[in-house]
């Protein structure tokens, strides 16, 4: 009877885990598989600049801001385990709703300020003068 | 028959459930600190936004062009990323309980992140020795925040190595002490993608402009 219990004590301590839905882990090649994803996204971006093999700058910067985008996600999945699953899911809603305030404080506060800069720049328009 | 109602009417009525469902130690503590995580990345993300607002601000000194060493930076980040993959593998012989590996890994970790915080040192050096400090204009004075925010976090995150290595060897990898090597596990990778918007951000795109 005592063995008994205490097989089902540990089955449900093992399993305890899973339930909850826990942290997910990582294996070694999704290690690997994110690292040598990440090795290309940096390369890619410095080398980009470094070298200036693209002549138009805007291009260049939309290049880069989209490979860092991409690596964001990279990293998100293959070191930091997100899935819909973990945590029965709380760990993305957290995280969504991190990316909505985040998306909302930045541009919010550069359209803002740019908005502001241009109108506070003085007028250098000699026809307006009295 | 009255007699024996008489007390159920009396009684309080319960509207939530008495038992407590069980809480095995421990099992909350990951989603918090992924909200620790979340509310620090808010914190990053008001600093990138006012480099946003004030990096184009040289109040006539120097810009990111004149400053900003892309091979540095391009070293800094291979450090980064290289300490990212090695705690990978901490975590991966944390799992299959073999201590001494961990350990191996947590230093080497550990002296990747010294280089990366040495480097980023050094040009903090070189910078303020060139007369561009945090004083001089905006721009640096939100950059100097920004990065020495994140570079603050990684300090600390060697802090929490040390003392976690200490831990391990102490009292081995016990249930709370790999609760523990998982949190920091999240740190150290969320600060490697935070290292990603700077490099972007700060010095990829200030050369760029």
């Amino acid at each position: 009877m005592t063995t008994d219990s205490h097989a089902v004590h540990t089955d449900a301590g093992d399993h305890g885990h899973d339930v909850h839905g826990g942290a997910a882990h990582g294996s070694l090649k999704s290690y690997l598989i994110g690292f040598g994803l990440s090795v290309v996204l940096t390369a890619v971006p410095f080398w980009l600049v470094m070298t200036g093999a693209i002549t138009d700058k805007a291009i260049t910067a939309l290049i880069v801001l989209v490979l860092a985008a991409i690596q964001i996600v990279v990293h998100m999945v293959y070191f930091l385990h997100m899935n819909t699953r973990s945590e029965n899911g709380w760990t993305m809603m957290a995280m969504i709703f991190t990316v909505v305030m985040v998306v909302i404080a930045l541009t919010g506060s550069l359209w803002v300020m740019h908005h502001l800069n241009v109108n506070m720049m003085p007028v250098h328009d000699m026809s307006q003068m009295p | 028959m009255t007699v024996a109602a008489a007390p159920a009417q009396n009684a309080e009525p319960i509207f939530h459930v008495i038992d407590e469902h069980a809480h095995p130690e421990g099992a909350s503590t990951m989603l918090g600190f992924w909200i620790y995580l979340m509310s620090d990345c808010l914190i990053f993300a008001m600093l990138f936004a006012t480099y946003g607002v004030l990096g184009g601000n040289y109040a006539a000194g120097p810009a990111p062009k004149d400053l900003f060493d892309l091979k540095l930076v391009a070293l800094n980040t291979t450090m980064l990323l290289l300490s990212s993959i090695t705690y990978g593998f901490a975590m991966l012989t944390m799992e299959k309980s073999k201590l001494g590996a961990t350990q191996f890994w947590l230093a080497v970790t550990g002296l990747f992140g010294l280089a990366f915080l040495g480097i980023e040192l050094t040009e903090f050096h070189h910078m303020i020795h060139e007369g561009a400090t945090p004083q001089r204009s905006a721009f640096l004075s939100s950059f100097f925040t920004l990065v020495g925010t994140h570079g603050l976090h990684v300090t600390f995150g060697l802090v929490w190595l040390v003392t976690l290595m200490v831990q391990s060897a102490r009292y081995g990898l016990t249930a709370a002490n790999r609760r523990r090597l998982m949190c920091l596990s999240m740190f150290w990778h969320f600060l490697d993608v935070v290292w990603i918007g700077v490099f972007t951000f700060v010095y990829l795109l200030g050369v760029l402009r």
